[in-house]
């Protein structure tokens, strides 16, 4: 099989193709969305850590408090 | 074995094992990813009636075979939830919900992308299509739910009961064309007897399916960690985790 035959997948490039490409956008996508949303969880964990250390009172106890 | 199962279903243990499994879930899922495309699009050999378009099915059924399997493994996490209060089965539930409605509508779309080729159509009302359509609608029924409910105990509970309700659709889907007269055709891989596929073509479909099981492990325990993350963010041992990280 030559390159130029494997792009045109026998006259179904049209279709083989998309459907290979939203398989991997799919695949991708949910891959990354959680990725993003621990290492945010994460980064509120450390600021939140950081300003229990540092004794200033934190946003959440503040509010707790009022 | 009940004390063994508590201790790695209380959230901090689950955390971490999660952690040290996620790696091994990602090889295995590229390795046989490599593979299934590479046999599926460069080895095995053009269909001898449907040409190339038949490579279609290394995306659609492996999609299909995880749009249900995701569900019943909604379900069964619902039952558990619903029967013994297990935090986890709730959070196993709400992170499974997004994947399984994403592959629901891929096995949806590719499946119209080799329909119209093939049948001359994107879509047909036959009961195949129409019953994967409403699994779609009980995924995103699902989110929607347990997203409108702030407490997540109660949404957990709602969600449980829908997924246990809309399983009913499961074997509707897997025998809906046996029962009904379907433009879809039937079954060509089964547990029970011979395949009805060459092996060139079983071997990169299965290789997919893998794959694709593999995939769901892996961000379904990413996608777990973060619940339990956001769950359990005022016990000591989240805040010592933002202390050492």
């Amino acid at each position: 099989m030559t390159l130029s035959e494997f792009v045109n997948m026998g006259g179904y490039a049209a279709y083989v193709w998309p459907s290979y490409a939203l398989g991997l956008v799919v695949l991708i996508a949910n891959y990354i969305a959680p990725r993003q949303r621990e290492r945010k969880l994460l980064r509120q964990l450390r600021r939140r850590a950081r300003r229990d250390r540092t004794g200033k009172p934190n946003r959440q106890a503040r509010q707790r408090n009022e | 074995m009940w004390s063994f199962l508590h201790k790695y279903s209380s959230p901090k243990n689950f955390f971490r094992l999660a952690g040290l499994l996620l790696p091994w879930m990602n090889g295995a899922f590229l390795l046989l990813l490599a593979l299934g495309l590479y046999y599926g699009l460069w080895v095995a050999p053009p269909d001898y009636q449907q040409g190339d378009s038949y490579r279609i099915m290394f995306i659609h059924v492996p999609a299909a075979w995880m749009s249900m399997f995701i569900y019943v493994i909604m379900a069964v996490a619902g039952a558990i939830s619903l029967i013994w209060r297990i935090k986890l089965a709730d959070v196993v539930a709400a992170a499974s919900a997004p994947l399984g409605a994403s592959f629901t509508a891929l096995a949806l779309i590719t499946g119209s992308l080799w329909g119209k080729p093939m049948w001359g159509t994107f879509w047909v009302w036959d009961a195949r299509l129409t019953s994967e359509l409403i699994l779609l609608f009980l995924y995103l029924g699902f989110i929607a739910l347990t997203s409108a409910i702030e407490d997540k105990r109660t949404a957990g509970r709602a969600g449980a009961l829908l997924s246990l309700v809309g399983v009913v659709n499961i074997p509707i889907i897997h025998y809906s064309v046996v029962w009904w007269n379907t433009l879809h055709q039937g079954s060509t891989v089964t547990l029970t007897g011979p395949s009805n596929i060459a092996t060139s073509m079983l071997i990169p479909l299965l290789l997919m399916a893998f794959a694709f099981k593999f995939y769901y492990a892996s961000v379904l325990l990413m996608r777990a960690r973060c619940e339990v993350l956001e769950r359990e963010q005022n016990s000591g041992w989240v805040r010592e985790l933002g202390e050492t990280s």
